[in-house]
This record gives C-alpha cells, structure tokens and sequence, in this order.
C-alpha cells in the first residue's frame, strides 16, 4: 500500500512539470460523466454540465487555486471604502459566438434579471445586492444593501455565467430554442451534441484574447459504464479523465501508465467536504459526548488510504482548507478508541442500535460505509446499515428518517456560501438535504455566522470565523470525515489543463496539447 | 432406512455431494469458534494475496478484511437463506398443490390460475422487485425467494394428488367417512413425500444462486458477509485481485453442485424401482 502511495505521490510531483512554449492546434478527447442534461449554464447547475459549458460560457471573474480573483471578462474592477460598491471595467472587444458585441448591459440583463429568476444559489447572494447599473458600456456597478464579505467570490462562469441579451430578453427562458445551441463569449463554440455518444465543441476564432484558446476542438465522450471508461483511456480514445470519471479502485493502475500526469488540483473552489449527518434531535445521536465519541472512533487516515488511493486530507472541521478562513486551530480528532469507549461509558450507552445510511454513489461509498461500521463496532456502537438508493436516500434525509448518514457537499471558496448552510438554526426545514440536516440548534453559531457575512474586513471575518470554527468542532454537530481528492488524470502532453480553481471547467482557456 | 442408505450410497456422486455439504455445514457451524472476531474486521493492509501470510490463508479484501473469515460467515448466511425460504416455500406450494389437486373443479381452476401469474413472471426480476421495495435485509431477501420459487412445488403435488386421488385405498378413505382434511394429511400427502425431499433439496441450491445473485447486484443484507456480496464487492477490483471473487464463487460453485448431487443421489434412492432399471 506504502509504495502504491509513493508512486502516485510522485505522480502528482511530475504533473507540476516546467512550461514551455505553448503550441496550436489539437484535438482534447475528454470524457463526461454523466451526459449533461443540457448545456445552457443559466438554466442548469449540475457537474458534468458545468465542465463542459464552462467552457463556452464566462463570468467577471475567474480564480486561482488560492481563490484569488483573476481577470476574465472584467479586466479590472475597484472595491469602495465602505465595501459597498464593486465598480467593474469590462473588455471592451469581446463578441458573442454569433458575432453581436458583448456590453454592460448584456451583465446587468444576466445578474439582475436572468439569472435572478433561474439560479437559486446566485439568487441568495444577490439578496445583499441593492442595484445593479451600466453607466456605460464597458462598465458595470454592483450596489450593496450592507457589505458581503463572499462578494468578489461569486463571479465564477458556473455561479454567474453571462447570458446574451439579444437572445433572451422577453422570451420564455426554459423553452427558448437557442438552449439546444448555447451561445457565450468563451474560448469555444457549441458545435453539436449527438445524444448518448458525444458533445463537440470548436475553437472560437475571434476570442478575445490573444493567441487563446490553442487547441481546435474539444471531443466529449459519452461513455456511461466505469469499467469502460477506464478502458477508453488505456486505449487510447481519450486523453483527460476529469475527477470521478472512473472508480477509484482503477486510478492506481491507471496512474502508473506511462506518459500519464494526476492531479487533485482543480477543485478548490468547491471545496468538496464529506461527512455523516448525525441526527441531532433524538437518540443517541443527540447526545454531545456520543457524537465526538464518533468521531475518535473513526479511523479516517485509512479511509483516505485504502478508498481514496491517499489523495484528499482529513477534514479539521467544517471549513475546507481550501476554502477562505480555514483555521487549524480547532480541537483534534485523532483516532483514539480508548477515548471515544470512555465517553461511551460517561454518556451511559448500552448499546441502543443507531441506523446509518450509506451514500448511494457507488463502490466506495458502500465500502467505505462498511469501514466507518466496524470502527464504531469496536467500540461498542451498536451499527446498523441501511441499503437505499439514491431517491430513497434523498427522502430520507429530508424527512429526517436517519440517525447517521453519509454526505458530501460543495463549498463555493466562502463559509458564507457553503459552510453556514448547515449549521444555523434558520436553515433547519424538512424537504431539503443541503440545509441543516442534522438539526443543529446554537444561538451563538448563529451569530457569529450572521455577523461574518457582513464584516467589511477580512481580518475581521477571520476572527468570527474561527471562534465559529472552534465552536463547531468541539460539539460535532456532525461527524466530518474527508476534503475528497477527485483525481484528473490527463496524458502528461495535455499542458496547462488544470491551472484554477474550478480546474477542467474553464481549463482548455489555456491548455496545449504539446507535439 | 438402511436400505435407504444403501441405494443412496450406491450413487458415488451422492456420496461425494454429501461429503461436501458436510464439510460446508460443518464450516458454518464452527465459524464463531475458528474465527472470533467479526468477518467485517478490518485486520491486516488491504489486497494482501493469498498464502503469503499463515494467519490470512485467502488473502485480505479491499478494505483489508480476512476473505477466509468472510466465507466460513458466508457458509452461514447462504445456508440459513437456502434452507429457510426453501421450508417457506414448500409451506406455500404443498397446501396450495394439494387442495387443487384433491378438490379439482374450480379451486383447481382457480388456484392454478393464480399459480400461473406467479409462474409468467421472470422469478429472478420478481425477487429483485420484492427487495428492492421491502429494503434489502434477511428477512426480505428471505421472503422474496420463497415467494418466486413455491410455484413449481404447488404444481408437483397438484399432479401427484391428481393421480393419487383416484387410487382406491382413498376411495375406500372417502366411504369409510374421514374428513378431507384428515385424507389428505394421512393418506395422500405421506405419498407424494419422495418427489417434494428431491425437488427442496435442488430448490435448496437454487435459492443459494438466487441470494449471491441479490447480494452480487448489492441488494443483499448489508450487515450480512455473503458469498454474493463478497463476488459483487470485488467486482470493480477484479483485475487487481482476483482472489476475491474466486474464493466465494468457488464456494457457491461446491456448495450448488452438492446440492444437485444430493438430490439426485435422493432420487436413486427413493424411486427403487428407477433405480434398478439404470442398472
């Protein structure tokens, strides 16, 4: 297992290799998994659809793996004093695919308007927004009700795409026919879509930035079986496997192939977090001294090693580290046996059954459900799995019908947009399995997270965060087992594919398939 | 009964079916004693091969969990799964069987009827159904192979009363005044008893294949160690370790086989005079 590690770690050194000269031309045969169910980004969110018409959509912004904002379509942009007014300065060249001009007020249409009334996510955040103006075309002014601190955070192309005016305005937005051809400003066209085997998208000629995007084409693969996919990739179909396309059982072996870079970059913005929802209302479950009992008794280093090939990290809490106002001084969980029979025995547990639902999405998910069971037994914690499916889980979790189960989420680079979700009282509501599941009820969590969200400063906003976070960790209102590691395995001769913080979404911008 | 054995005996495939059933009954039963921690147990680095370390004869699984401790559990739940549903279904199937076949006319039509929509249905479908609906566990994975696998009982001691129904020793039974009720336990069914032990003994085997192949499609009891579950689990690794899904199917491959050696074995012995005309 230790040299298996080694060698992927090395691996991952390799694919930081030295630049060179970009070269044009190409063809990235890419794998997509699921097929998207459209790719009209203002409309639909999911995964596969993001990574795909990341790629013909854009934002303002884009950013780093330190969540830095970079240029995009804003070149640049100015913050008032007072956090309250974010003036942005637009390129002034840009065209949509069909050839009419982009302006500021194509923005205003996208933001205040469109994507107002389809996208959830960004609708929230828009809440602190009071205005939205042009005061000329290639300048946009965002006027808030009170400062945001996530704010230069949600100008990211699957958070904020921009979506042509001329072609949208007054129409009926889900039954417009131009969502089967989806036109944007970015590096590639929409050339077709052949349902169930492949979505072709072509270079734009008249990007907006020099010499970009370098490759001709980007081919997406349908394929919908695991084994299959992995197959098509040693055979030589395709070149890019994105993170989870294939099981993780078969990264290892496709990691050692020759000519193949891994990487677990390209994520940051999403910081994806996995933890069990421990029921927080009844049971055993609701007891504190239970619940940190849980987790002395996991073992999660194994878990990152024999599931998760070693990539990924052990979650400190409930923040990412990849994510804004991480903090590592928090309460540590090691794996402690002795620890968690003590506060077993302190509680008084007799061994009341507690159910635990297992996350639906595969093999390792199962597996790993199995794993984190014989932890507890050994314990003396009473577990009982329970098989469902993926409909069944949902229900579950949103009746709150459980006592444990497992989850992962996404946290957009701010504990405002990803993180408080779960935890303040305000956000408990049955039908949802993204809100406060786990019923989590503290007067304080609550404030700290409300005041937070509006401090102007980041020393501030880190200062509330923190003590949130230790707050947090020390009453586990859930039990956090891992920061995944999704894995993108490329041909090492793809350069400069997962250079951001949402990686393969916006990559082809700059990648170059070098001869 | 001992020319009973002695007719069985003579089939040397019984001999060797029941050889192995014993060996695997006997595995089941010692389980607990050979292996006292749970099959889950995480206990050496995971996909360690098989017969490099004493202690782990069979090698570990992906999560580092002792295959050989996995199949003498396995032994245990595929047995219990066999034998229970097997008792179930005949607890269906006969009393079903044996009221069409004595009664005839319309109960006859009737149960028949019924009989047959169980029949048109593809029996594994209809079990992966019934799981699916009930929440995959032992009992319902229990249940759901009783309920696909009753129907070919009720319609072998349907044909058996049939015939037997006409004999004369039960018109005598008629005459004489017993209840139906009483000539059907006392008279007819003891005599349909041969064909019914050598049908459970096969059906016994096809509810092994039935429950690895639920557990095998992960719709069996998660808090179970089966042969299926363990083949299913190694499925995605089976191009790294191949031992893991060897082992367990070579457990189910025995086990199904002595079942079918067995039951024919019972056939020899219990129709004597077959058994003399294959001489």
């Amino acid at each position: 297992m230790l040299k298996r590690l080694t060698t992927l770690a090395a691996t991952l050194l390799v694919s930081t290799a030295l630049h060179a000269e970009p070269v044009a031309g190409g063809r990235a045969n890419v794998v997509i998994q699921p097929e998207p169910p459209s790719l009209m980004m203002g409309l639909v969110q999911n995964g596969p659809t993001q990574m795909v018409a990341g790629n013909i959509y854009e934002s303002l912004l884009r950013y780093d793996e330190k969540l830095q904002p970079m240029p995009q379509l804003a070149t640049s942009w100015d913050v008032s004093e007072d956090g309250l007014t974010y003036t942005f300065h637009l390129h002034d060249d840009v065209k949509w695919h069909d050839g009419k001009p982009f302006t500021s007020a194509d923005v205003v249409f996208s933001a205040d308007v469109f994507l107002r009334e389809t996208h959830t996510r960004l609708r929230a955040s828009l809440e602190h927004v009071e205005s939205i103006t042009a005061p000329d075309d290639t300048t946009v002014v965002f006027k808030l009700k009170q400062p945001f601190g996530p704010f230069l955070g949600i100008f990211e192309a699957g958070t904020m795409p921009m979506i042509p005016k001329h072609i949208y305005e007054g129409t009926d937005y889900k039954n417009n026919p131009a969502n089967n051809t989806p036109i944007g400003t970015g590096p590639f066209k929409f050339k077709e879509w052949v349902k169930g085997s492949h979505i072709l998208l072509t270079r734009n000629e008249e990007y907006y930035e020099e010499g970009k995007p370098y490759l001709d084409e980007i081919y997406w693969h349908v394929i919908p079986d695991a084994a299959s996919r992995a197959v098509a990739y040693e055979t030589g179909v395709v070149d890019v496997l994105p993170g989870g396309s294939i099981e993780n059982f078969d990264v290892q072996r496709i990691a050692d192939m020759e000519n193949t870079c891994v990487t677990d970059k390209g994520w940051e913005y999403f910081g994806p977090l996995s933890w069990m929802w421990l029921n927080n209302r009844e049971g055993p479950t609701a007891d504190k001294r239970f619940r940190q009992a849980v987790m002395y008794a996991m073992d999660r280093d194994f878990a990152r090693d024999a599931l998760w090939n070693g990539l990924g990290k052990v979650a400190a809490g409930p923040v990412s580290s990849s994510t804004r106002f991480f903090t590592e001084e928090v309460t540590k969980y090691d794996h402690d046996p002795e620890k968690a029979k003590a506060l077993l025995a302190e509680m008084g547990y007799k061994g009341e059954p507690v159910r635990l639902l297992p996350l639906p999405y595969g093999e390792t998910w199962q597996r790993w459900a199995e794993a984190v069971k014989q932890n507890l037994d050994e314990v003396g914690i009473n577990v009982e799995l329970v098989s469902t499916d993926v409909a069944g889980w949902n229900q579950k979790l949103a009746e709150w019908d459980y006592d444990m189960a497992f989850t992962y989420l996404y946290q957009y680079g701010d504990p405002a947009l990803g993180v408080a979700r779960n935890y303040v009282s305000t956000n408990i509501a049955k039908g949802s399995q993204w809100n406060n599941v786990e019923g989590y009820e503290n007067k304080e969590i609550d404030d700290l997270f409300a005041k937070a969200a509006v401090a102007v400063t980041a020393e501030e906003r880190q200062k509330l965060y923190t003590e949130a976070q230790q707050k947090l960790v020390d009453d586990v209102p859930v039990a956090w087992l891992l920061e995944l590691g999704f894995p993108t395995i490329y041909r090492c001769n793809v350069k400069d594919l997962v250079t951001t913080a949402i990686g393969v979404n916006d990559g082809f911008k700059d990648a170059y398939i070098e001869k | 009964m001992a020319d009973f054995w002695k007719r069985f005996c003579r089939n040397r495939g019984a001999v060797i079916g029941i050889t192995i059933l014993a060996v695997v009954v006997l595995v089941a039963v010692l389980a607990p004693l050979v292996f006292p921690q749970s099959p889950w147990r995480m206990v050496q680095r995971p996909f360690l091969p098989p017969f490099s370390m004493e202690q782990y004869p069979l090698g570990t699984d992906a999560l580092g969990r002792n295959v050989m401790s996995g199949l003498a559990y396995g032994a245990q739940v595929s047995l219990l799964v066999g034998l229970v549903s097997t008792v179930a279904a005949l607890l269906i199937g006969i009393p079903i069987g044996a009221l069409a076949g004595y009664f005839g006319g319309w109960i006859d039509d009737a149960l028949m009827r019924f009989t047959e929509f169980f029949q048109t249905v593809p029996s594994f479908a209809l079990a992966i159904v019934l799981v699916a609906i009930f929440e995959p566990s032992i009992q319902s994975i229990i249940a759901a192979i009783a309920i696909v696998s009753w129907p070919p009982v009720a319609r072998l001691v349907r044909g058996e009363v049939l015939s037997l129904r006409s004999r004369e020793y039960i018109e005598a039974a008629i005459l004489s005044g017993q209840t139906s009720a009483a000539i059907i336990l006392r008279q007819v069914l003891p005599n349909t008893l041969s064909p019914i032990i050598v049908l459970a003994s096969l059906m016994v085997a096809t509810a092994i294949l039935l429950e690895s192949s639920l557990s095998f499609l992960g719709l069996g009891d998660p808090n179970m160690m089966s042969w299926g579950y363990m083949i299913g689990a190694a499925r995605t690794v089976i191009r790294q370790a191949w031992w893991l899904s060897f082992f367990p199917g070579v457990a189910i491959l025995l086990t199904v086989l002595a079942l079918n050696l067995i039951g024919e074995g019972l056939n020899d012995a219990l129709n004597p005079r077959l058994a003399r005309r294959g001489k």
